[in-house]
């Protein structure tokens, strides 16, 4: 039954359809918006060609790949939309309990959330297309990863005209004019972030931004405060989030996520769900997070050694669960494209994000947050670590061949040895 | 003696359905012709001279030569018959010289002797036999007048539904020590590597083999452990070309024994058909690149299919009507087509795909260490994209290289990098794996072959 519906859709497609977009069709042009949509409803028929070349293929391809990170980012997603509810329900004063109006907290967020996704996926899909119609190439699939991750890197409060322009820019600047899916050099997502920080600062940072209010901010609890955790604790340290009075943020708070900030980045339960599908398939690499936690976690160490303010003296272990440290960790720095391509590089690009985000975060107080900003020169030194890495690969290849001369007429001493 | 075992983790197994039992069934059609492809010789002209374009041929009778190899080197018919077609490709290149067969096979005498190192080069150089024999680096057909700096034997093939290599010399067990002989003759007091599996069980036969300046070594691991390659890299690299190395397959030393003990070409062999399209997957005795059909006939399941001379990865496409099995082939394998659309296929598995990814089920039994057999088919399973994914080569690679760097060292046509990231260590059936495996399709054994001749010919 499925199987003669697709197949008369796919016959469909193939007479009624496609002629239009091919040579001599109306739509010659959108070829590749066509293209695009049928390689999304069908795997095509294409079959192994090359020659010399291997004759079956792994069953793995890009979109499969794009849409794991896509499975792994529901569930910081879903959570992000219910925290949206929740963070407007406690400013006033309603269904103040974790359980409490849990559909109304989720149509709350929705409301915000859902205009902004589309938002993004239209501009950042319009783009893409146009690009490919432009340049005659096909539609790729890293707008499917890179639109999600726009929509939930912002703050809820983001008029959605700043989205479309910041998407529009990321996509044309960031990713575009390079060659399009893994041409580029920064993370798309994060350039679209950076420039709202740096365009519009006021609608991304301070403490208005972070909890959605709409059209009831005149009727807040007395005590309201918008405060992210990354600004109390900037402010006074392990102290003022042990004593702030608005909301509690402790660890566990933090960690489960039920605090403001960007609308996927609060829970670092769910970023972990999604990190724990990354790492069972193997589509993020884990060298690159295990360096960057430990990059993160030597650096607030070295912190609380030398505390010289209270933020310094804050736990090692508030930093993982704070601000986008975590998400930053299991969705921007693993970016193939963008990061080392080397398996030492990946090391040691991992542990310079995690270094580089704790000291703009700690120590330079102009930015309370530092994870975006650490990617993103991550991301510039990336190519320079890898051209490191190859060098010392070259001079070591160079001296261990010179080395190994077997003796002319007796076989080499016996010893059991390991490779690869 | 204990022998260095070196252990690789590296790569992966694909393990198809249809093996091909070890025994010997009779052809099911008489061959009618057989041909001998210049195309399976790299590193000589795309138009060799022919020395006969029609009339009879006897068996080992010279056919053509290559002007850059010199008159020395002579390919000689693989049976005696009429010469049918010089089948020519684009630009007027010869893809194959078909011959009709005798029914009673007619042989050309060669003077063969293994006096010493230059009769048996002699010898294998008007025979053309010497042609089995590829150099590392770039995979060529060595120079008559050169020699190398060693000789590698792989005992073991670990593609594929691949023969053991033991029941490929079964039988001719003479013929098969001759030819070692006569390699030892030939390497002349160089080294003769060979690289034996430390998992899969040896006959004595090859145990055996033994000699002044032989060196054995054992490997263990995933494919391509049993690749030549792999072994040179390990203990005897040809890094930045600073060695030269001749490598051969033990099941040609077979004939290269029938030429010293009786003075004639007899290109008999065992050739395996195998995978899940064929009725009775097993073994047919006939002559080297005979005619596919007469394999072929009544052990089809279906018609759709991809006939590939050789294994999967690397072998190639031949028409089920008229082609002929390359004469360096051992096997052939057949699987389906996959020129059919999937609905949503690249989300929704229909049916168990083979993958190192796990994202799929197979990926994650492989990675679990469960053995299961998986019916293939010739489907590309997506759309060619740009580098995305990183460390997926070198986690099928058990070399101490960086794969995709020297491909896109390759891709800008970059000399020195593509030197540094040992352009001479590998050829196309190392890397593969490397295009089986890749998420963005990449063709890599093509851009491997064209850099290597970019190389080759700029460089020298």
């Amino acid at each position: 039954m499925m199987k003669k519906l697709t197949d008369s859709l796919w016959n469909f497609l193939q007479t009624k359809v496609k002629p239009h977009f091919t040579k001599g069709g109306k739509f010659e042009n959108l070829f590749y918006l066509y293209e695009a949509i049928e390689t999304f409803l069908f795997l095509p028929p294409e079959v192994t060609h090359d020659k010399p070349g291997t004759h079956v293929r792994d069953g793995m391809n890009l979109k499969r790949l794009m849409i794991h990170v896509v499975f792994a980012l529901i569930p910081a997603m879903l959570f992000g939309i219910w925290n949206i509810g929740h963070q407007h329900y406690i400013a006033l004063g309603e269904y103040v309990g974790l359980s409490e109006g849990l559909m109304d907290k989720f149509l709350v967020g929705l409301k915000v959330f859902l205009p902004i996704l589309i938002v993004v996926m239209a501009v950042g899909g319009t783009i893409e297309v146009l690009f490919s119609v432009i340049r005659k190439h096909p539609v790729t699939e890293g707008f499917l990863v890179t639109g999600p991750l726009i929509a939930l890197i912002v703050p809820p409060t983001i008029p959605l005209w700043m989205v479309a322009v910041a998407t529009a820019f990321a996509v044309t600047f960031g990713k575009e004019i390079f060659g399009g899916t893994g041409m580029n050099i920064v993370n798309t997502a994060l350039l679209a972030r950076a420039f709202l920080f740096f365009a519009y600062p006021a609608h991304m940072s301070g403490d208005q931004v972070w909890i959605y209010l709409g059209e009831a901010a005149d009727r807040v609890v007395d005590g309201f405060s918008g405060a992210t955790p990354l600004a109390v604790a900037a402010e006074g340290g392990y102290q003022a989030l042990k004593t702030f009075s608005y909301q509690s943020y402790g660890f566990w708070d933090m960690f489960f996520g039920w605090i403001p900030g960007s609308i996927g980045e609060t829970s670092t339960l769910a970023i972990l769900l999604g990190a724990a599908l990354l790492l069972h398939t193997g589509v993020a690499d884990w060298r690159i997070m295990a360096g960057m936690l430990l990059g993160g976690i030597f650096t607030a160490f070295l912190f609380n050694m030398f505390p010289a303010n209270e933020y310094m003296a804050l736990p090692w272990y508030y930093h993982l669960v704070m601000g986008g440290f975590a998400f930053g960790l299991v969705f921007m720095a693993t970016d193939p494209v963008t990061s080392a391509s080397t398996f030492t590089g990946k090391w040691i690009y991992g542990f310079i994000i995690g270094v580089v985000a704790l000291i703009i975060r700690v120590l330079n107080p102009a930015y309370p947050e530092g994870v975006m900003l650490a990617i993103l020169l991550g991301n510039v030194t990336a190519p320079l670590i890898d051209h490191l890495v190859i060098k010392s690969y070259i001079s070591r290849r160079e001296r261990q061949v010179s080395a190994i001369v077997p003796s002319p007429k007796t076989q080499e001493p016996v010893k059991e040895s390991s490779h690869a | 003696m204990a022998y260095p075992v070196i252990k690789l983790k590296r790569g992966y197994d694909l393990l198809i359905e249809g093996e091909a039992e070890e025994k010997i069934i009779p052809l099911p059609e008489t061959p009618t012709t057989v041909a001998i492809k210049p195309t399976d010789f790299l590193g000589i002209r795309p138009i060799p001279k022919l020395l006969k374009k029609e009339g009879s041929i006897k068996a080992g009778e010279p056919l053509f030569y290559d002007k850059d190899y010199g008159e020395e080197l002579t390919w000689t018919a693989p049976a005696s018959g009429e010469i049918a077609e010089i089948r020519r490709g684009p630009k007027r290149r010869i893809e194959a010289i078909v011959i009709l067969l005798d029914k009673e096979q007619d042989y050309y005498e060669h003077e063969a002797t293994l006096d010493n190192a230059d009769s048996v080069r002699k010898a294998l150089l008007s025979s053309g036999l010497w042609a089995l024999m590829v150099q590392r680096p770039y995979g060529l057909v060595p120079r008559p007048d050169e020699k190398p700096d060693a000789i590698f034997m792989s005992m073991f093939d670990t593609h594929p539904l691949a023969p053991r290599l033991e029941f490929l010399v079964k039988d001719y067990e003479e013929d098969f020590l001759a030819g070692w002989e006569a390699l030892k003759k030939l390497a002349d007091g160089l080294p003769i590597f060979l690289g034996y599996s430390a998992e899969r069980p040896h006959e004595d036969i090859f145990l055996s083999l033994n000699g002044e300046n032989i060196r054995k070594y054992f490997f263990s691991g995933p494919h391509p452990s049993g690749n030549v390659g792999v072994h040179i890299h390990h203990v005897f690299p040809t890094y930045k070309g600073s060695r030269k190395i001749w490598t051969i397959k033990p099941q040609y030393l077979v004939w290269w024994g029938r030429l010293f003990r009786k003075g004639i070409i007899d290109l008999t062999t065992k050739i395996a058909l195998t995978a899940h399209e064929v009725k009775e997957p097993a073994f047919y005795e006939t002559i080297a690149g005979v005619n596919v059909k007469a394999l072929l006939k009544d052990q089809l399941k279906n018609d759709h299919v991809r006939v590939i001379s050789g294994n999967v990865f690397t072998g190639t496409k031949i028409d089920m009507e008229k082609g002929h099995v390359s004469i360096k082939d051992n096997m052939v394998t057949v699987i389906p087509e996959g020129d059919f659309p999937e609905f949503q296929g690249w989300l929704i598995t229909h049916y168990p795909k083979p993958s190192i990814s796990r994202t799929f089920l197979s990926g994650i039994l492989y990675h679990l260490g469960i053995p299961v057999r998986y019916k293939v088919n010739t489907k590309m399973h997506g759309e060619r994209r740009p580098f995305v994914v990183t460390g997926e080569y070198e986690q099928v690679t058990p070399m101490d290289l960086y794969p995709q760097h020297l491909l896109k060292a390759i891709i800008v046509k970059d000399l020195d990098l593509m030197e540094q990231l040992g352009i001479h260590e590998v050829i196309e059936e190392d890397l593969a794996l490397c295009e089986f495996v890749c998420t963005s399709k990449t063709p890599v054994q093509k851009i491997l072959r064209e850099g290597i001749e970019l190389f080759r010919h700029e460089v020298g």
